[in-house]
């Protein structure tokens, strides 16, 4: 049997990244400890390429592989955020390994394996291709978050996410399950097909609709999915952490945001009000514990969970009935999650490289009087933190505003009003950071006791992070007609 | 000749069954479902399945029950006791279960519409299992080498948790 040509070339970056993913681990044995650098180097060009390679065939809408996969903008825009991403991880994790003790190059070939299941979900046309997609995704993750293996907390972390995320996989499974039951296929076009014709009274794919919402929630981290998220994102490797609240999330609410519409949006009206409640819980629940505490590791896990839900309110829109709503609320959540990657890496990479004594300094107090003795670490993590809490003139304002505004667009005024209450509460505790910094004093013994471990590398993703908190904030335009284009309709 | 074939194995399903929860040794409730499972796999391949039947060994004899067994050896469990004040319970479920039985045998005249089988269903000249692969290794050949990745990553992160000596630090 022959595979046609032309499929192979579609996947080619999924290929590409596999290939390297697969020398990485064989040549770390036989690699001399000094020039270890060089494989991480090597999966850095490779995301380079396969950013070229992307971003030239961006716009057409391909099918490979008897139509399991769809290569189209959608796929494309997510690839790029997640290239960029998984770079910067990578060079994040240069010194941060290092600096743990845990520099092994296996890490970054199970970062690429990761993305390569990032990819596959984004550009699956087929249930059963996004849930093996996310399987790769989780399983890499699951063995990443355990990397610290000598360290309790990492070990926890790794194991608690893989019995939750196992356990959300069976719930998807299931409902995919049930879908091939009902639908007799599991392709998004058939699954669509199927909704048409006897969606609102086949009980099977209500049923199968409510599980699928389920798993996804579990990987999007929305309430009431989301107890995992504060354990596994301050236990595992602060570089993993990134990767997790960022690239995972992305690649989730991707995978999430097509099955709605491409396979279930013939039935907008009876999952909107279930997306709604859960995206109004997540605000809430997000918000509110975030600001009680104290560990700013887990203060962003409880962040990220807010975004989750500010995310939300795109695919709320998008599920709206009306003309033209859905595709705002679609590019208005694609433009909020690019921006937050790029203002969670930051906020992230900062704790990574902030050290006392032989640990991180992940506590609200390891950060007090920080701008007294390290003013640069200082100014990026406030100018984070403000992004975070979407105070113009940074991306994290514009992200808000143009959800917000599809929101307003779609007669949804009051869930914009939601949105922008709980935007003002989580300005209590990401000012919170900004204040211990700059109107604390240092106490004397911890101006020994903590250091800035700055690597070479980690100051060019800290300088990436800042460039695209502020450059997206002051002229947003390419990335928002990106987005408009590369939407789903 | 295929009456008498189904009664014997759902005889002795129903007696391995019993065996397992009856027995006090954990390692002969163990071999119990082994028996048990064989026998079911004997009723797939009466009904024509033969893939779900060497599925149901491979994976339920081979995998699954290995695993109980390595527990069970492995914590070195004797006899239990702890499974013993359950009556409770057992009758709460056992109440539950009857009850949906006799609720599916009283509304028995309700049909439930069969789904469309596809273009799939009709291929059934081969053989079930060679049909399977047929399109396991031509429609559905990505997701097969997706899920041969995962096994891979399995494999490499199982070595990297457990393996002695490969960071410095310990």
């Amino acid at each position: 049997m022959m595979i046609p040509l032309a499929d192979l070339v579609t996947i080619l970056p999924e290929l590409i990244v596999v290939s390297v993913a697969c020398l990485l681990l064989v040549l770390d044995p036989i690699t001399p400890s000094n020039k270890k650098d060089l494989l991480a180097w090597m999966s850095v060009a490779t995301l380079g390429i396969c950013f070229i390679m992307t971003a030239g065939s961006m716009g057409d809408r391909v099918f490979a592989f008897s139509d399991l996969v769809v290569v189209d903008g959608y796929a494309s825009f997510w690839k790029l955020l997640l290239y960029v991403v998984s770079g910067m991880t990578i060079l994040l994790s240069i010194g941060y390994l290092k600096e743990e003790r845990i520099d092994l190059a296996e890490f970054y070939g199970f970062v690429l394996l990761s993305l390569t299941g990032m990819m596959i979900m984004v550009s699956g046309a087929d249930l059963l291709v996004i849930y093996l997609g996310i399987e790769l995704m989780s399983i890499s993750l699951y063995i990443m978050a355990g990397f610290k293996r000598f360290e309790a907390r990492s070990i926890e972390s790794s194991a608690k996410y893989f019995i939750l995320g196992a356990f959300s996989s069976g719930l998807l499974l299931y409902g995919i399950s049930l879908i091939f039951g009902a639908a007799g296929s599991t392709r998004l076009v058939e699954i669509a097909a199927a909704v048409e014709a006897r969606g609102l009274d086949d009980s099977l794919i209500l049923i199968a609709l409510m599980l699928v919402i389920v798993g996804f929630g579990f990987k999007v981290a929305a309430v009431p999915f989301h107890m995992w998220t504060p354990d596994v994102y301050q236990g595992a490797p602060t570089s993993v952490t990134a990767f997790m609240a960022v690239a995972s999330k992305a690649a989730s609410f991707g995978a999430f945001l097509r099955v709605m519409l491409e396979g279930f949006g013939g039935m907008k009206p009876n999952w909107n009000g279930l997306i709604l409640g859960v995206c109004i819980l997540t605000l809430i629940l997000g918000n509110l514990v975030a600001i009680v505490q104290t560990n700013v590791k887990r203060m962003l896990a409880y962040s990220s969970i807010a975004h989750a839900g500010y995310a939300l309110i795109g695919l709320v829109v998008a599920g709206w009935v009306g003309t033209g709503v859905s595709a705002k609320g679609v590019s208005s959540m694609m433009l909020y999650l690019a921006v937050y990657s790029f203002m969670t890496l930051g906020a992230f990479s900062i704790v990574a490289i902030l050290r006392r004594g032989g640990n991180e300094g992940e506590d609200l107090d390891d950060f007090t009087g920080l701008a007294k003795r390290h003013k640069g670490a200082a100014f990026l993590m406030l100018l984070f933190m403000v992004s975070l809490a979407g105070i113009p003139p940074t991306a994290g304002f514009i992200g808000k505003f143009y959800l917000f505004m599809a929101a307003v667009n779609a007669g949804l005024t009051w869930l914009a009003v939601v949105g922008l209450i709980f935007a003002a509460v989580s300005a209590f505790y990401y000012l919170r950071v900004v204040m211990v910094m700059y109107m604390r004093e240092p106490s004397p013994d911890q101006e020994n006791e903590t250091r800035l471990a700055l690597s070479p590398t980690a100051t060019v993703v800290l300088a990436l992070a800042a460039a695209g908190v502020v450059l997206f904030g002051l002229y947003p335009w390419p990335l928002v007609s990106l987005t408009a284009t590369a939407s789903l309709p | 000749m295929g009456t008498f074939v189904f009664l014997y194995f759902a005889a002795v399903i129903v007696m391995a069954a019993s065996l397992v929860v009856a027995l006090r040794n954990p390692i002969y409730s163990a071999l119990s479902l082994l028996v048990m499972f064989f026998h079911v796999a004997g009723l797939y391949v009466t009904l024509h399945a033969e893939f779900l039947a060497a599925i149901q060994i491979i994976v339920y004899a081979g995998a699954i029950l290995v695993l109980y067994l390595f527990v069970v050896m492995l914590l070195n469990v004797k006899r239990d006791e702890r499974y013993n004040q359950q009556g409770t319970v057992a009758l709460f479920l056992g109440v539950v279960l009857l009850t949906e039985a006799v609720l599916l045998a009283v509304s028995r005249g309700v049909t439930v519409a069969t789904p469309d089988p596809g273009p799939e269903g009709t291929a059934r000249a081969v053989g079930n299992t060679e049909s399977i692969g047929e399109v396991l290794y031509s429609t559905y050949l990505f997701p097969f080498e997706i899920a041969s990745l995962i096994l891979l990553v399995a494999m490499i992160g199982a070595v990297i948790l457990s393996k002695k000596g490969i960071m410095e630090s310990q």
